[in-house]
């Protein structure tokens, strides 16, 4: 009987509405989320899985031996490698084609590769306008990587305890 | 001037009126117009503060070209009509919508000298104007010849006529207290502060007033026919364009309307609530932008109501709320408390 009572009055008195509002009112004045990209931008891990690069020693030579580990383990078949003998008797690849339009971004063939050349860097912001603009060749790959070599460089640093 | 009262000979004196009632309208429609738009941004952004975001703030500072942006957008869109509907009828739904929520701003006093039109029986002829947009929204539903804007327009009209009843009642309390139809009356007959103001006696009445309001405007909560979630936009559903953006400026020229009403009959329009600071038309701004915000508030905070609880809502607790309060006043009025409700 009071129950009933005490539960008709507080609907009459709109009491959970008000205690809805209190609540979004709080919020009202709580700080907000937004990042307001592009001057700011959302914190990233440095092993973010975003767009691929072939990576240098110190001294300029190319990385890549064309082992073929990285086109082995694939999981969508998006590395294409043609590998060939070089004047000074080691193999390097003569073509390093990776289809950003089949690539899942897993990051496996960085997990494979046995010499750290195929990586994937933090950069997500590339585009490409025309229809073969994301068949990244390897001369391309190369320049992603010569380009970002120091932030690559960096993040492997920091993740090295843990490889 | 002596030209023009050449030309028009022995007309001169009604050209003079009609040209000043003329410029008085633009006086009211325009700042109205720029309001509704300035409201939408205003929804905007105080939603998104209340979801922790910040609104929209690219389009000019804080995001204040954002409504000029929208109504450009509106503008260069086409205006589709639907191949089976009624032509005629589907464009003059919108029309239908928009004009009465338009025509009810001419009886409203903004200040104690300051209104269109000083009809004795202002308040009938909100009431009555705001019972035509009804025919809007049933005509839209019907000549856009599609199931979900006819059930949609149909489950409006019945909400929208079912919450009228509420506000009539609710209004006829202040009626009561008012012994005026007259809306600079019945401000007027709030004088004596903060205490004297309708919203104290009538407290009931006032909100049920305001949550008809809401569901009148079909805002949310109650905002099933146009629900963005159920069934699309409910009765404009087959409008874009011009023809849509006019729907949506009579839903907020409605809103302001309401809010309006709201302030001016139950919180005491324009009269100020404390000694010091005298009466202006800035406490009607400041009272109306009030209102406003609790249209918001509850937009952001409630879940909508199912139709079968709107319909219960509106006829099964605001009906008999508003009678038995009516029935309360009329008898305290016979009692020697009767100064508390004057």
């Amino acid at each position: 009987m009071i129950a009933k009572i005490k539960s008709t009055l507080s609907s009459l008195m709109l009491v959970e509405l008000l205690k809805g509002m209190a609540l979004t009112g709080r919020y009202f004045f709580a700080p907000k989320f937004t990042v307001q990209y592009p001057d700011e931008v959302t914190p990233q891990s440095n092993r973010f899985r975003g767009l691929h690069a072939l990576r240098r020693y110190p001294n300029g030579e190319e990385r890549c031996i064309a082992c073929k580990l990285c086109e082995a383990v694939c999981p969508a078949m998006a590395i294409t490698i043609e590998s060939e003998q070089r004047e000074d008797n080691t193999r390097r690849t003569t073509r390093y084609d990776i289809d950003l339009t089949k690539c899942i971004f897993c990051g496996m063939c960085e997990e494979s590769c046995p010499v750290d050349s195929i990586v994937e860097t933090r950069v997500f912001d590339y585009h490409g306008e025309q229809r073969g603009d994301l068949l990244y060749t390897k001369e391309m790959l190369l320049a992603v990587g010569d380009k970002h070599e120091k932030q690559i460089a960096a993040d492997r640093t920091t993740d090295k305890d843990f490889r | 001037m002596e030209f023009l009262a050449n030309l028009f000979g022995s007309y001169w004196p009604a050209v003079q009126l009609t040209a000043w009632t003329l410029i008085k309208i633009i006086l009211i429609v325009a700042p109205l117009m720029g309001a509704v738009a300035y409201l939408t941004l205003a929804e905007r952004k105080v939603i998104g503060y209340m979801q922790v975001r910040i609104g929209p703030n690219r389009v000019g500072y804080f995001g204040l070209l954002q409504p000029i942006a929208d109504g450009l957008k509106l503008l260069f869109k086409e205006i589709i009509i639907p191949t089976t509907s009624n032509k005629t009828l589907f464009l003059l739904g919108p029309v239908l919508a928009i004009a009465p929520a338009f025509a009810a701003w001419a009886v409203v006093p903004f200040d104690a000298t300051l209104v269109l039109a000083d009809v004795n029986a202002g308040l009938l002829y909100i009431l009555a104007m705001t019972s035509v947009a009804v025919y809007g929204v049933i005509i839209a539903g019907w000549a856009s010849n599609s199931k979900y804007a006819f059930l949609g327009a149909l489950r409006s009209a019945a909400q929208i006529v079912s919450y009228e009843i509420a506000m009539g009642f609710a209004l006829v309390g202040v009626l009561m207290c008012a012994n005026s139809l007259n809306l600079g009356k019945i401000v007027m007959g709030q004088e004596g502060g903060f205490w004297h103001w309708y919203f104290l006696p009538l407290f009931p009445l006032f909100i049920v007033y305001f949550i008809s309001a809401v569901a009148e405007t079909n805002r949310a909560p109650f905002d099933v026919a146009e629900g963005e979630s159920e069934i699309v936009a409910g009765f404009h559903v087959e409008y874009s364009g011009m023809s849509f953006a006019v729907f949506f400026l009579a839903e907020y020229a409605n809103m302001i309307l309401v809010s309006m009403l709201a302030a001016l009959m139950f919180l005491g329009g324009w009269l100020s609530p404390v000694p010091f600071i005298p009466d202006s038309f800035l406490w009607l701004l400041a009272k109306v932008a009030f209102l406003l915000f609790l249209f918001l508030w509850f937009r952001a905070t409630f879940p909508r109501y199912r139709y079968d609880q709107i319909m219960r809502l509106g006829w099964k607790v605001f009906i008999p709320i508003t009678i038995v309060w009516i029935v309360f006043v009329g008898g305290m009025m016979q009692t020697p408390w009767a100064h508390f409700f004057h």
